[in-house]
């Protein structure tokens, strides 16, 4: 265990909650959609899209706040797209989040050629005057930027609204049983055109944080497939807004701990080290849906009006 | 089968005949791996053929194509391009050489340069960069600078070039701290800037307060700068944007003159192939300005080593220096061979941990 | 206002024109696009489209097209008939890379000796590898219900890393001076893909595809298994009825396309791709997912689709030699052709109708 004692715990916690945060922010988006009954893979394109708006408008700005608002337009729009095939044109869902998903990676790179090595603007570091100092706490929880705060009280929000509000249960009634919804009189396209949007801002955000925050830095096609593990938390969460914060932790932790194991001299092969996360994930999903968890009755269900 | 196979090449041949005469500027062509915006390894060759192309003129039309992936795909890329009349390629990355000497067969009058490969044709060279002597003075500042003792290492492959790479930057750290200790990340990407960031987070918050890579974004850099006090070099280019700290020298890949002087071989005629491998010496690596960030006695050993090697009185190899385990690689007085050099597949003694397979 | 109202059953006309319409609309928007990034639109539809098959060097593009197709239209079958079920096996570029390996892994065992034997048995381990890579998803969805889609997708990843393990350690080759990359198969005889006939790009692959759209046709149209398919997708409850068995029609669904897409990687390895190396895998699952969509699930769609989207490829490739337009931009059309295609095809299973508001 001499290896292991390299690694600091209060470090690799710190790492855990800034790797955890663009896959959170995502995940919190597409649960949303999906809990209205919309099944959206979108979510990768949606992410590289808002990564690079918001690169792009940070940098030609200077500030990155605007850039982060313009990611959540970038992949609110791109979102809108997926709305129009699937509740106008009544498209398949599948398919069409596909699209959505090649479409984004194909703009986001085109956009990007002007951008690739540039330095974008720092996002402002959380600096408490004493809070920020204290010798555990203040580096795991207190001294990260603003997106970490905003994704965790997004979690606490997304929650609420959910459990507590008559919006959160007509959005849940909507994902259900859309038939019943809208013989209730609920108008079931534009809820969930509603929500597509929100997913799709949320997911901008995700991406946003990776190019602005994270690495910092634009590249095509730099997401790496945090789309579809965002997805993959969705169901792993069984679509509660609480465990999607867990199952960010246990993700980002994963990829950040195999880092430090790899720098601290343990001799797994580093191909089946990062291979871990995956297979982490395909083991918990087994494990949730071995859960009977349900997801909701509509998901992926094309609703069509027929008066 | 034969007759269709015959007319196939004679299509071939009057193909490139005719696209030959059409022409009497000599046309060079680029395959790139990556995207030229890349800021490293790709954006260094786009550098040469934009250098070649200010060398000579109207005398020389430039085309290239990049992000072309290694495989299948490449090949028909490079034939494209011979296709289209090119007198001389320049494939730029190891993976093309399968395509690339499979395409020279079917075009004996074109010329090939492949870099970083090993395998040749009568009309196929092979070229690369020791940069393994820009790896020597590196470690040289790195061992000099850091204060935890502990450097580390974003290596990319386990293949003998990066190898080189991390016992020339030990062996020269080593020379002037015997206590540093190297952390070695396999981060099995050439470029990949989270994966970068990510593993530069985890060596600095393991210790290190130096930085060495062998991949080409500055997302190390970024990351470094963040932290504080950690020292980086700029890799295949000179990454000046995070001068005069973090990044206080770096390797600057220089194909330009490489590239000029086979140019004029074509238009001379005089082209063969030839397997080239030039260091700090005939300026194909370059060393990136040594910021005021490194104490001026340290900067000045750096540029003596730099000079030593450049005029060829000081080898980054010699001995004594033994293997990992123990054994005697080189005795005193003695210089490593290319051979050994060019299949490097052994840590010298004092590096822990081991090559990955 | 416009409204949709559902046909009674799904346009035969619509079905076919959709396609059409969908590249039709696709060349426009793309053209404007071009345009936009300062190209000539007309050129560069042109060069994309007419120059591989009737340019300059044309007999040496329409190999290609085959060579580019032959996995796409492979895959895409495979992958067309558990879309058809809503089995959706998003894995497919996972189950390529374990055919690849699988195939070679063989080809490499028995090196240096020939014998005639060799390449089926690697066509075979190819087809295992794959099927095997599919049947992952398949049991842990019957034995635990967990989702396909993510169970393929997150085997991908997985398998890249495989791929990468592979490279350089088990299957690097020995005389490779420490490189990562097996030994090339194209130039050990008995494991390698050749073209049957010289200069035509038609290597086994390119018969498999052709052999893979013949045996679907005629399992969707006269097999009941085909029928089984059918049903499940388009009215899962009465098929449960008819006395279909799911679990049957998950695993033959997932199962086939997983060993159509590792046959696919295995012609692509020790053909035209040559070696086990890092970057083997180019997409091809995914792209094929495209392909079976825009060939409406139909074999023969998939054959003409396939051949359009190799063409988008090869015309790319062109497109950005010759007019410096950048990868991306055909990345983004292929992209559009898709969202164009599932847009248009409303018009298949509903009719537009103008309607007045309802005066109360």
């Amino acid at each position: 265990m001499m290896i292991l004692s390299s690694i600091d715990p209060v470090l690799l916690l710190a790492s855990l909650m800034v790797a955890s945060t663009p896959i959170l922010l995502a995940a919190l988006g597409e649960l949303v959609v999906e809990r209205a009954g919309v099944l959206n893979l979108g979510v990768e394109g949606m992410m590289i899209t808002g990564a690079i708006c918001g690169f792009a408008m940070a940098v030609n700005t200077g500030s990155p706040l605007v850039g982060f608002i313009a990611a959540a337009a970038g992949g609110a729009v791109l979102a809108l797209l997926f709305a129009l095939l699937t509740q106008f044109a009544l498209a398949n869902q599948v398919a069409s989040g596909l699209a959505l998903t090649l479409f984004g990676l194909g703009l986001s790179s085109l956009l990007g050629q002007g951008y690739v090595g540039i330095k974008p603007p720092p996002t402002a570091r959380l600096d408490l005057p004493i809070l920020s100092d204290l010798p555990l706490v203040g580096r795991v929880l207190f001294s990260h930027d603003l997106m970490v705060y905003f994704a965790l009280a997004l979690v606490a929000l997304v929650w609420a609204l959910l459990k507590y509000t008559r919006a959160g249960l007509i959005l849940r009634a909507v994902g259900e049983n859309h038939e019943a919804a809208h013989a209730l009189g609920y108008k079931v396209v534009r809820i969930r055109i509603l929500a597509i949007l929100f997913g799709g801002a949320c997911a901008g955000l995700g991406g946003a944080y990776l190019s602005l925050v994270r690495v910092p830095q634009w590249t095509e096609g730099m997401t790496s497939g945090a789309g579809w593990i965002a997805l993959a938390l969705v169901v792993f969460a069984s679509w509660k807004a609480g465990r999607v914060l867990l199952g960010a932790w246990l993700f980002g932790g994963v990829s950040v701990l195999q880092l430090n194991l790899q720098a601290a001299g343990l001799a797994i092969p580093v191909e089946y080290l990062s291979m871990s996360p995956y297979l982490i994930t395909i083991l918990v999903l087994v494990i949730m849906s071995a859960d009977k968890s349900r997801a909701p009755a509509s998901l992926g269900r094309i609703f069509h009006a027929s008066q | 089968m034969k007759l269709t196979h015959l007319l196939t090449s004679a299509a071939l041949a009057l193909g490139l005949a005719s696209a030959a005469v059409a022409q009497d500027k000599t046309k060079v062509g680029f395959i790139y791996v990556g995207p030229i915006g890349d800021g490293g390894w790709t954006y260094e060759h786009d550098k040469g053929r934009l250098a070649v192309e200010a060398h000579f003129g109207d005398a020389v039309e430039t085309v290239y194509q990049e992000s072309v992936p290694e495989g299948a795909d490449a090949e028909r890329a490079i034939t494209q391009m011979a296709l289209q009349g090119a007198d001389l390629i320049f494939t730029t990355s190891f993976g093309f050489m399968e395509p690339t000497l499979a395409v020279a067969e079917k075009f004996p009058d074109v010329k090939f340069e492949h870099a970083t490969g090993y395998k040749t044709l009568p009309n196929v060279s092979t070229y690369s960069a020791r940069f393994y002597e820009g790896r020597a003075v590196q470690g040289h500042i790195a061992g000099k600078m850091t204060k935890s003792n502990i450097v580390g290492y974003i290596a990319s492959y386990p293949i003998p070039e990066v190898i080189r790479g991390i016992n020339s930057a030990y062996i020269h750290a080593k020379k002037v701290n015997p206590d540093v200790e190297f952390k070695i990340i396999w981060a099995y990407t050439w470029f990949d800037p989270a994966k970068e960031a990510d593993a530069a987070t985890a060596l600095i918050e393991q210790g290190a307060d130096v930085i060495l890579q062998h991949t080409d974004s500055t997302a190390p850099q970024a990351a470094a700068e963040k932290a504080g006090n950690v020292v980086t070099f700029g890799q295949a280019s000179d990454m000046s944007e995070y001068a005069p700290f973090p990044r206080v020298s770096s390797i600057i890949d220089n194909w330009a003159p490489y590239y000029i002087a086979r140019t004029q071989a074509v238009m001379d005629g005089t082209w063969e192939s030839t397997q080239t491998w030039d260091g700090i010496g005939p300026g194909m690596v370059g060393i990136g300005e040594i910021s005021d960030a490194v104490p001026a006695e340290v900067k000045e050993e750096a540029l003596a080593l730099k000079a030593a090697m450049a005029d060829g009185s000081y080898h980054p190899f010699s001995g004594p220096l033994n293997k990992q385990d123990g054994s005697v690689w080189l005795a005193e007085g003695a210089v490593a061979d290319d051979g050994t050099l060019l299949g490097m597949d052994f840590y010298v003694e004092g590096l822990t941990g081991e090559i990955p397979n | 206002m416009l409204k949709l109202e559902k046909r009674p059953q799904p346009s035969r006309l619509w079905t076919w024109v959709t396609p059409i319409l969908a590249v039709v609309i696709t060349m426009l928007a793309g053209g404007a696009l071009f345009a936009a990034l300062g190209q000539d639109p007309v050129e560069a539809i042109s060069t994309i489209f007419w120059q591989p098959l009737f340019g300059e060097f044309a007999f040496y593009y329409r190999p290609q097209l085959l060579i580019k197709g032959a996995p796409l239209v492979l895959i895409a079958i495979g992958l067309s008939l558990g879309f058809r079920a809503g089995i959706w096996n998003i894995g497919a570029e996972g189950q390529y890379i374990v055919g690849a390996l699988a195939g070679a892994g063989v080809g490499l065992a028995f090196y240096p000796t020939e014998s005639w034997v060799i390449f089926p048995l690697m066509v075979l381990a190819g087809a295992i590898g794959g099927w095997v890579w599919g049947t992952i998803p398949a049991l842990l969805k019957l034995k635990f219900g967990t989702n396909e889609i993510l169970v393929s997708l997150m085997l991908v990843y997985v398998a890249e890393q495989l791929l990468a393990a592979m490279a350089l350690g088990l299957m690097k080759n020995p005389e490779g001076r420490g490189f990562p990359g097996s030994r090339n198969l194209r130039q050990y005889e008995s494991a390698h893909n050749a073209e049957l006939i010289t200069g035509t790009g038609m290597h086994w692959g390119v018969v498999a595809a052709m052999i893979a759209v013949i045996l679907a046709y005629v399992l969707l149209s006269r097999h009941i298994l085909g029928y089984h398919i059918r049903l499940a997708g388009q009215a899962p409850k009465a098929a449960r009825f008819a006395g279909v068995r799911s679990a049957r029609l998950i695993l033959f669904c997932l199962g086939t396309s997983g060993a159509l897409a590792g046959l696919a990687g295995m012609f692509e390895v020790s053909g035209p791709a040559g070696q086990v190396s890092i970057d083997f895998n180019v997409g091809y699952g995914f792209t094929a997912i495209i392909v079976a969509f825009l060939g409406r699930l139909h074999p023969l769609g998939i054959l003409l689709a396939g051949t359009l989207l190799a063409l988008t490829y090869i015309g790319g490739e062109l497109a950005q030699s010759n007019m410096g337009l950048p990868a991306a931009a055909i990345q983004l059309f292929q992209g559009m052709l898709l969202f164009f295609l599932l847009a248009v095809d409303v018009l298949t299973n509903f009719r537009v109708r103008l309607s007045r508001p309802e005066v109360a």
